[in-house]
């Protein structure tokens, strides 16, 4: 009995002092250990996520001899890329049996190749933009995919809208490309496709190319 | 002491859910701007990266299903190939990594070197000409064991449309008609003069 009141006394006493200590703990190795985290977390986080352009190709052809799908040569634009950021561009088709049409200079600016395409993109580019301006006033209300589908039935609906050819020789750049169908879609074209070279253009960008004598 | 504690345990939190691990690449590449807000696919995706001196890389995921690990199967399928043999372990530590661009006789080596840095002597880029097409055969058998893998294509803006177009007919051949050419976003504005 004694041994228990006197374990009982010393408990009480233990309480008494412990109320005494401060409540206070201390808290650098925590912080410290915070501070780690969230470094290692801000220098690996990838915050921008990479962003796509789709880009479909041309299915190649089985058949080597099989013709190429016609196309009106009087829409036709085709660019010609080279190297050292040069960028050409001519209507219509070159044709060694013809006339060469005129190969024109131009550069990657926004007064350079974007003007010629917007000039000639006129029609749909107004169209699209007034559809978009609509929208973001709020004169017509419409989920983003129904505004993606209609500028794309808006792209289509011109008969007389330009065909891009785009094509680059081997001095051209992957940046020259990217910036080119970027172009595409700033200024609305709806029809465009990266083809190959040929050898008359390759010519043409050389200064090469031999015109053929007009027809009498 | 204890706000800028509270401070530190919100920031914490907040980096910790918002965190998307940025993947480790095995080469530096600078990719070119664009005005596509598309965001680029994230799973069941071969990623070909292509640097400034032309070398061609391969990043694919082990895919959706997990009781498959993709990479693997296609290593082993490289292995026969090239009369290369992995062991499990190897297969394993190569499922787990990212980006690689070696010949296959060389991944071998390249997967026992214990230090990262010494591994990197072994990007030497995958050999694509027609000689050596082992592009064509990574793609073939990555797309066999994965049919819904899209293509993504990760290249410097001074990397040459040369190689970025080799790199394309090979994926032509592959009945890949469709890419996605990761670019950085950047707005750009038009006006039609009147």
């Amino acid at each position: 009995m004694a041994e228990i009141i006197q374990a009982e006394g010393k408990q009480k006493g233990g309480k008494k002092k412990a109320k005494k200590f401060s409540t206070h703990i201390d808290m650098t190795p925590m912080v410290d250990l915070m501070c780690l985290l969230i470094t290692f977390f801000m220098l690996t986080t990838a915050f921008a996520k990479p962003k796509a352009m789709e880009i479909t190709m041309p299915e190649k052809k089985d058949n080597p001899n099989e013709e190429a799908p016609k196309i009106e040569a009087d829409r036709t634009i085709n660019i010609l890329m080279s190297g050292n950021d040069q960028i050409y561009y001519y209507f219509g088709v070159a044709d060694p049996k013809l006339p060469l049409p005129d190969l024109i200079k131009t550069d990657y600016s926004k007064d350079g190749i974007r003007k010629m395409l917007l000039q000639r993109n006129k029609t749909v580019f107004k169209a699209v933009s007034e559809l978009r301006e609509k929208v973001i006033k709020g004169e017509e209300v419409m989920a983003d995919s129904t505004l993606a589908r209609r500028i794309k039935d808006l792209k289509k609906s011109d008969k007389n809208a330009p065909i891009i050819l785009i094509k680059a020789d081997e001095k051209a750049k992957y940046r020259n490309i990217v910036d080119i169908i970027d172009e595409m879609a700033i200024t609305t074209v709806a029809n465009y496709a990266v083809v190959d070279i040929s050898d008359i253009e390759l010519q043409m960008i050389n200064g090469t190319a031999v015109s053929a004598p007009a027809p009498k | 002491m204890t706000p800028m504690v509270d401070l530190f345990a919100l920031l914490l939190t907040f980096f910790m859910l918002t965190t998307s691990f940025r993947p480790t690449e095995a080469a530096v590449i600078d990719t070119p701007n664009s005005v596509s807000e598309k965001t680029a696919p994230e799973k069941d995706v071969i990623t070909i990266l292509i640097d400034k001196e032309n070398k061609v890389f391969l990043n694919f995921d082990n895919g959706q299903d997990t009781a498959v690990l993709i990479r693997k199967e296609v290593l082993k399928k490289m292995a026969e190939q090239y009369n290369v043999t992995f062991n499990e372990k190897e297969l394993k530590t190569f499922s787990t990594w990212a980006s690689f661009g070696m010949p296959a006789e060389k991944m071998k080596a390249w997967i026992n070197t214990p230090d990262s840095k010494d591994r990197e002597v072994f990007q030497t880029g995958i050999p694509i000409d027609s000689t050596d097409n082992q592009l064509n055969l990574w793609v073939r058998f990555i797309r066999l064991q994965n049919p819904n893998a899209e293509v993504a294509i990760k290249g410097d803006s001074d990397a040459d449309f040369k190689t970025v177009k080799h790199v394309m007919d090979i994926l032509q051949d592959n009945q890949v008609n469709k890419f996605n050419l990761t670019t950085n976003l950047m707005k750009e504005e038009a006006k039609l003069e009147e």
